[in-house]
């Protein structure tokens, strides 16, 4: 070894240590892929937000986000491939006193799940989406996803992308999203600051997560590696708050707008329901309270 | 432990199958239920989004099967006793999480109101063609238990049993009607609250520093938790180990799927629900299920009247396969006869567990309507000749 | 005395050099010797300059590194 490396002193620890499971990392993803720096982020705002962190559930689906469940510790669900928007909202129904974040992929939430996903946000169910964005289908080798740009080549799309993508954000403000962002992996403070934000918020949330994947999207696009992919963001990132979702679609080599797009009050799930009984049933009407089986 | 007041309708009711097994899930202590339409499942949640609201509990209709068989297990995850009901194209929706009820243990009921197949098929009309999917519908090796009534009033009995049992050994039970029992309307008698016994659900007395989430007991089944109580689990559909943590190994996966089977055993035989009839002298014993056990009935009567000496043996728990019990029987009748609205499945395991002791004869019938009791009688004709 | 300081822990480090290319003082290197699984992580190079402001540490995605403040 020509240099020393030193590791950390005994008594310093990593803000993000108390919010994993540190007996299962290293994690699985790939150097470079930006998963990672959204959880940092993710352990950050519960941070910030001084939430009872026995309250707080995560809930995420198939693919190498929806492996971050796994990683968290929190009470956590590793759900079915496109289904942890329904499975959270089962949680969130029975027992409401939980703060339920969903953290899942593009291609889980929006391809396999994108049903789930446009229905939760009708509804306003509590629920706070993050989706990490990585353009394409990690977890089994690089196909072409929801998301994935015009032109990018991809493993099933070897000629060329020609479908055009969602534009999550617009999507998710025309479904109903009470709030609605986006930032890249190269947005840490930012992103931070809009997690710890939506766990206030009441309502369905979305932060898309715009991350690199080195192995499989950059690599094949000639784009370069995590580090030149987190450089790109840096350069074509366009901080618009407030800006128009429909005009923040993405390309392969474009602009990337950036920013909180939607932040509004719309009555959520159980506003809706309370009042819908209230006025029917009146006295008779049963407010759903957390349930617990053992002791019914 | 005896039912909660609030969801019990005691008295004598006109109620059809759909309706009792609704009354069933509320006296069981079913408070959360997701659904789907479907036809001939739907009356089940109708009754259900109509009596939740006032007992306290949430019944939403969700964007299809595929969201309600998973938004059903994030409730009891999340404390509740769930349930969800489908039919036909539905329930081949909801195999996946059929999948993962069992290799996540979640206590969960799926009410399966059987219409003809394949596919959109008969969406009115009767048939009992999904036994084999109920058992072997998802991928991989798992077990769930299944039961079949013939009436409505045991369409609430064994919704209440079906609970009871999800809970015992945390699998997934099939409540598997038919569309004749499910929209047939007959006496109820649901009874006082105090002569019902409920299985409370078995939360883990170990503080979250000695928890581990999938460690069985004695009995191998594991304690349950809910989130929110500070244990911070981790729940997987990846093969685990007892802690709960993808574990993709040789030895992980035979433990894991070993156990999902073997903690049923003690049910498979032993507790097996049955209704059993004139086997002391029987030559040939009729064995049936569901609304086709109510034709057999017929059947049986006639072939009685005419000197045949025939036995019956009706199957209410089909899975586990309670196959001591059909081996038991055929070592002393010369055959068994298997009417079924499909073109034979259970007939399958019933000359499975005979194992050639006597001739096993199936009586299959297409669906759409249920048998003549004629061709039954034919059959069990045949069978003594 | 430097503001703040980082801490790394090498064995989880997968070299992406995340940290090296954002930290605003340009305090750390990516090392020319490998952990064992062979990655090359980051060492400090200028030590005196950290201000301890954590954005290695929010940016690594292998929760390998984080600065904080030294105390006054």
């Amino acid at each position: 070894m020509s240099e020393c490396l030193v590791d950390i002193p005994a008594d310093a620890i990593n803000p993000v240590e108390p919010y994993l499971r540190s007996e299962r990392i290293p994690h699985i993803w790939c150097p470079g892929c930006g998963i990672g720096t959204t959880v940092n982020c993710f352990a950050r705002a519960l941070d910030e937000s001084k939430l009872d962190l026995n309250k707080v559930a995560i809930v995420s689906g198939i693919g190498c986000t929806g492996r971050v469940a796994g990683y968290a510790a929190l009470d956590s669900f590793h759900t079915t491939h496109g289904r942890a928007i329904p499975f959270a909202t089962g949680l969130k129904l029975a027992n409401p006193e939980l703060q339920v974040v969903v953290y899942s992929g593009d291609g889980d939430l929006f391809a396999i799940g994108g049903n789930h996903f446009i229905h939760a946000a009708r509804r306003n169910m509590d629920l706070k989406v993050i989706c990490v964005n990585n353009l394409t289908y990690a977890m089994t080798g690089g196909q072409t996803g929801p998301a994935t740009p015009d032109h990018v080549i991809s493993t099933t799309s070897p000629y060329g992308v020609f479908e055009p993508a969602f534009n999550l954000v617009q999507l998710a403000e025309a479904a109903g999203a009470a709030y609605v962002a986006r930032w890249t992996t190269f947005h840490v403070k930012q992103l931070a600051r809009s997690m710890e934000e939506v766990m206030k918020k009441r309502g369905f949330c979305f932060i898309e997560i715009i991350s690199p994947c080195p192995t499989l999207y950059q690599r094949r696009n000639k784009m370069g590696d995590g580090l030149d992919t987190m450089k790109f963001y840096k350069q074509v990132s366009k901080i618009r708050n407030g800006a128009p979702t429909s005009e923040c679609g993405l390309t392969k080599s474009g602009e990337i707008v950036v920013g909180k797009f939607v932040d509004r009050d719309r009555p959520g799930y159980f506003e809706m329901l309370n009042a819908q009984m209230t006025e029917t049933l009146g006295d008779r009407y049963v407010i759903p309270e957390a349930s617990s089986c053992g002791d019914c | 432990m005896h039912a909660d007041p609030r969801g019990v309708l005691t008295g004598v009711h006109f109620l059809d199958g759909d309706h009792a097994c609704c009354e069933g899930t509320l006296a069981a202590g079913a408070r959360f239920a997701a659904g789907y339409p479907i036809t001939p499942s739907t009356e089940v949640v109708e009754r259900f989004a109509w009596r939740i609201p006032t007992v306290g509990g949430v019944f939403i209709q969700m964007e299809d099967e595929l969201a309600a068989s998973i938004t059903m297990q994030g409730a009891v995850w999340g404390g509740a006793k769930a349930f969800t009901v489908t039919s036909g194209p539905g329930f081949s929706l909801m195999m996946e999480h059929i999948g993962y009820a069992a290799v996540t243990e979640t206590p969960c009921v799926f009410v399966n109101v059987q219409r003809g197949g394949p596919s959109t098929g008969l969406p009115t009309l009767p048939a009992q063609a999904d036994m084999m999917q109920a058992k072997w519908g998802s991928h991989g090796d798992y077990g769930i238990i299944a039961l079949c009534p013939n009436s409505p009033q045991e369409c609430f009995d064994l919704t209440i049993t079906g609970f009871n049992l999800a809970e015992e050994f945390r699998v997934p039970v099939m409540l598997m009607l038919d569309e004749c029992v499910g929209h047939m309307t007959e006496k109820v008698v649901i009874p006082e609250p105090d002569q019902i016994e409920i299985t409370p659900r078995r939360y883990t007395k170990k503080t979250p520093e000695e928890f581990r989430l999938f460690e069985p007991r004695e009995d191998k089944v594991p304690d349950m938790v809910k989130a929110g109580d500070g244990y911070h689990f981790h729940v997987t559909g990846l093969t685990h180990d007892e802690r709960g943590y993808p574990s993709m190994t040789v030895d992980t996966q035979d433990k894991m799927v070993n156990r999902l089977q073997d903690k049923l055993k003690p049910f498979t035989n032993g507790r097996a629900i049955f209704e059993a009839a004139d086997l002391e002298d029987a030559e040939v014993v009729v064995v049936s299920y569901g609304i086709t056990s109510r034709v057999a009935q017929r059947a049986i009567e006639m072939a009685r009247a005419k000197g045949i000496k025939v036995g019956k043996f009706r199957l209410i728990t089909a899975w586990p396969f309670p196959e001591q019990h059909i081996r038991d029987i055929a070592a002393k009748v010369k055959a068994l006869v298997v009417p079924e609205l499909n073109l034979g499945q259970m007939v399958r395991e019933v000359e499975r567990s005979a194992g050639g002791a006597a001739k096993v004869i199936g009586v299959p019938h297409a669906g759409g309507t249920v048998h003549n009791p004629e061709v039954i009688l034919k059959a069990i004709e045949e069978a003594v000749r | 005395m430097a503001k703040g300081f980082v801490a790394i822990t090498v064995e989880r480090c997968k070299g992406c050099g995340f940290c090296v290319e954002f930290c605003p003082t340009k305090v750390l290197t990516l090392s020319s010797a490998f952990n064992s699984k062979g990655y090359h992580p980051p060492q400090v190079v200028a030590a005196d300059k950290c201000s301890g402001c954590d954005l290695c540490g929010m940016y690594c995605p292998d929760f390998a590194i984080f600065g904080a403040r030294n105390a006054r």
